[in-house]
């Protein structure tokens, strides 16, 4: 038995199962780490069912206190008897624990809070009304309720009766409104950001120009005079849109709705602040899958909304891939040089022996501290003697002597510069020597040779590099809240305005992103879903940038594969 | 094919290669003309690891010279001491000169790049680039700056023909190279070697690595190409050097133990160390 045993074990059996296990629980992980996120983060946007009930928590007055709620069942957990007692309501402490709900209730303005915990067994009458209605809004979160009647200037012209479930004549003509006020409010989106956003600029630009003809001593009367008839004109462009932008307010503050929330309160509702209006209770699947794909379209390509909770994350997502870019623009070329020296040019000895090692350890140095070399070097002195020489009409303002994208890109491709280098030096020392030979024996330099034979032949091993400095450049939070994201960035760094890519400009990035919602936001029930849903969107971005390089390198192994004699 | 009826056909091949390469050699051995010049030549991979001890010969233009000998006799770092590959050794200490058409090769002035282009080199493993058979073979004019597509075009099938290689690739010139059997790599590089026109070709085991039918093909090739050029050629194989060259060097130990016809050398030695290894009889 014992000679069976060992035979077993010499014959490497359980190192295979201990292997492949070992495999097994690295998937399980990944996997299960996905799912945990897709399942909390993608059902935040699936049009719930809104029930509507009685709810009378036991209190220590003799009179029963029944309250009306109206809203979404969120999730439910048991909590131990003792504990609600503690809290203060008088339940049966003989019972050992009891179940309670987390309803969210929405319509902050009338309520104040819009989630609230429910004990379970003091729910009654639970129902849910074909007509109750979910608007999304613009401000103050979701509102639940039954529409009653729709207002013109004031004016009733449409009514129902919220008890009666199939009078839809209110709900008709708010729908047909809300189409309207939307399309209006998109030209008041138009004019505000692009057309005045760009007027603005214009204007910025202008007032730069003439603070520089100042410093320089050349504020003739014609430049001024030039000037100050740009100014006019622009000034004339802006009256027009100032103009256009009343008429439009006005006409999209035409409409109103009058709408019932629970405990019979009565709310009315601009038209123009409602995004996105639905019945849930009386959507089919399909329906429901459609409703799905709009807000889940409108997640991945709005603007997000009260401090975050609420709306898109474009900014984030285009932020991230935009710093991502252009840090693999600043990398792979600079990782590359270095490491072509390194192995190529450089007498191998001591001194590269200890740069090596140093390159090695660079790799190992926490991001932060990254973070706070590139607001010391690259903000404070390279920024502000940039600002002296180039920009000094905009001072005191800092032009590029404060965060901005430029300097974030710069701080994570000095952080992932090693990786680059490592992966080069690798690729460039696996090329065989008998193509070098065959080149040198050409008559070609050493310089030719790199360049027409090794460097093709090595690109494989440097798209590795990038793609392992994309990894980890994409997921970094800590360095870039030094060097460059904010919270909220009024405008992206990519635009109509010349010079179209705004390299002192901040930006939002997912990883941020993440930090600010979950932990920074005031609304935290709110906020704990999209936490759970940008997790899962960085996590995409991350891997399509990676996928991208690898089909890329892929395509390039192809090309320069290796020799095999 | 079948195997035997090769081995024959090779061997009818070698009788009347040998025959034609002595018969060369008593018509114009007097009018050769010298290529390069080897003299006192001392190399050292290490201060105490000498590879090369005092060489003296002379090599003749536009004729076949063989180096033959034990593994580690030092043939192929001489050869390589012609285009001056050892210079990538590092700690490579060479002493001595060798004079190629009256230029010391190791005088300061001499520019590398130019002499490699001038003494082209076929290493024992094909090693093509990895690009079409067409950017190989044009690699090296390429290098000069010529960037003309016709004259590129000319070149490279003059060069593939000369190579015998046209018939077989000359429908997938655009291809990549490494997709070619090793015998058509071997002759591709001898291709590429020849297009940027060297004076000089040296050719270290270039056959080592062949099939029987490549090795063939590629003795062929070199019958043709002395012709034009002076070929200087490093083998294991006795036969080979008997049926290609017109010359040979025996070494041994880094030393140049005999240099001499092919015909002389094979069958009349002086020293007692080549015929011990010429006949079989070296332990």
């Amino acid at each position: 038995m014992t000679i069976k045993l060992a035979k077993w074990i010499n014959k490497g059996t359980p190192w295979i199962w201990f292997n492949a296990g070992a495999v097994a629980i690295s998937i399980v992980m990944v996997i299960g780490l996905l799912l945990l996120l897709a399942v909390r983060g993608l059902s935040h946007f699936w049009p719930h069912d809104v029930m509507r009930a009685n709810y009378a928590p036991p209190t220590t007055s003799p009179e029963l206190q029944v309250t009306q709620v109206i809203g979404e069942f969120v999730e439910s957990e048991t909590i131990p008897a003792i504990q609600i007692a503690s809290s203060g309501i008088p339940v049966d402490e003989t019972q050992e624990s009891y179940r309670r709900d987390l309803l969210k209730l929405g319509n902050r303005d009338v309520t104040g809070a819009d989630f609230i915990w429910v004990l379970n067994d003091f729910v009654s009458d639970i129902e849910y009304p074909a007509n109750l209605i979910t608007l999304e809004r613009r401000e103050w979160g979701n509102f639940y309720g039954f529409i009653t009647e729709v207002r013109e200037n004031g004016n009733a012209v449409a009514s129902s009766n919220p008890e009666q479930p199939g009078d839809d004549t209110a709900w008709n003509a708010f729908n047909v409104r809300l189409q309207r006020a939307l399309s209006i409010y998109d030209q008041i989106f138009e004019i505000e950001n692009d057309e005045i956003g760009q007027i603005n600029y214009q204007m910025e630009r202008l007032r730069l120009r003439e603070r520089r003809l100042e410093i320089d001593g050349e504020n003739t009367p014609e430049a001024i005079a030039a000037i100050n008839a740009d100014r006019a004109e622009l000034d004339e462009q802006y009256e027009g849109f100032q103009l256009q932008l009343v008429e439009l307010y006005e006409s999209v503050n035409r409409d109103t709705a009058v709408f019932q929330a629970a405990n019979e309160a009565q709310l009315e509702i601009d038209l123009a602040d409602v995004v996105l209006a639905y019945r849930p209770n009386q959507m089919g699947f399909f329906a429901k899958i459609g409703a799905y794909g709009h807000k889940l379209g409108e997640f991945l390509t709005d603007e997000p909304r009260e401090a975050n909770t609420e709306g898109g994350i474009f900014p984030a997502i285009f932020g991230t891939v935009m710093m991502v870019m252009l840090m693999s623009v600043f990398v792979t070329p600079f990782g590359v040089v270095a490491a072509v020296y390194l192995r190529e040019y450089a007498k191998q000895g001591i001194i590269t022996r200890t740069i090596r090692i140093a390159v090695n350890n660079l790799a190992g140095v926490p991001s932060i501290v990254y973070g706070v070399f590139g607001l010391g070097f690259f903000i404070y002195i390279l920024g502000g003697e940039i600002d002296q020489l180039f920009y000094p009409e905009a001072l005191p303002a800092p032009t590029f002597g404060t965060p901005g994208l430029l300097w974030a890109s710069l701080t994570l491709a000095l952080l992932t510069v090693p990786v680059v280098i490592v992966a080069t030096e690798e690729g460039l020392a696996r090329i065989p020597r008998s193509v070098r030979e065959g080149s040198l024996a050409l008559g070609a330099t050493k310089f030719e040779t790199l360049w027409r034979v090794v460097l093709p032949m090595a690109s494989p091993a440097m798209m590795t590099g990038l793609i392992l400095a994309v990894a980890r450049a994409a997921g970094e939070v800590a360095p870039l809240m030094l060097v460059g994201v904010v919270k909220l960035a009024p405008s992206l760094p990519l635009d109509g305005n010349y010079p179209y890519l705004h390299l002192e400009q901040k930006f939002m990035h997912l990883g941020f992103h993440i930090y600010d919602v979950g932990f920074q936001s005031p609304n935290i029930e709110a906020a704990r879903p999209l936490v759970f849903a940008t997790a899962l969107l960085l996590v995409i971005v991350i891997a399509i940038l990676n996928l991208t390089a690898v089909a890329l390198r892929n395509h390039l192994r192809e090309k320069y594969k290796a020799l095999d004699v | 094919m079948n195997t035997k009826e090769n081995l024959e056909e090779t061997g009818t091949m070698r009788k009347v290669d040998v025959s034609a390469v002595l018969n060369e050699d008593s018509v114009t051995d007097d009018q050769l003309e010298t290529c390069i010049d080897v003299s006192g030549l001392n190399l050292y991979y290490a201060k105490d690891k000498q590879a090369l001890i005092d060489i003296n010969l002379t090599i003749p233009r536009q004729r076949v010279t063989a180096f033959i000998g034990p593994s580690g006799c030092g043939k192929s770092s001489l050869l390589r001491c012609f285009n001056r590959m050892n210079d990538l050794v590092d700690d490579c200490v060479i002493e001595g000169n060798i004079v190629l058409d009256g230029e010391n090769i190791y005088e300061r002035a001499i520019d590398v790049a130019d002499l490699r282009r001038r003494v082209g080199m076929v290493f024992q493993k094909p090693n093509p680039f990895p690009k079409s058979v067409y950017e190989n073979v044009a690699y090296g004019l390429r290098i000069q700056g010529i960037n003309n597509k016709r004259v590129l075009d000319e070149v490279v099938e003059e060069s593939l023909k000369a190579a015998a290689l046209w018939d077989e690739v000359k429908d997938r010139l655009h291809d990549s190279a490494l997709g070619m059997s090793g015998g058509q790599q071997q002759r591709l590089v001898i291709a590429r070697t020849i297009a940027v026109e060297p004076e000089v070709l040296l050719l270290d085991e270039p056959a080592s690595a062949l099939d029987p039918i490549s090795t063939l093909k590629i003795e062929e090739l070199i019958n043709e190409l002395k012709q034009t050029y002076t070929i200087i050629i490093v083998t294991h194989n006795m036969q080979q050097a008997a049926r290609v060259s017109n010359y040979t060097a025996f070494m041994y130990m880094g030393n140049m133990v005999e240099f001499d016809t092919t015909d002389n050398i094979f069958t009349n030695p002086k020293e007692k160390q080549t015929e011990d290894y010429i006949t079989g009889r070296y332990g």
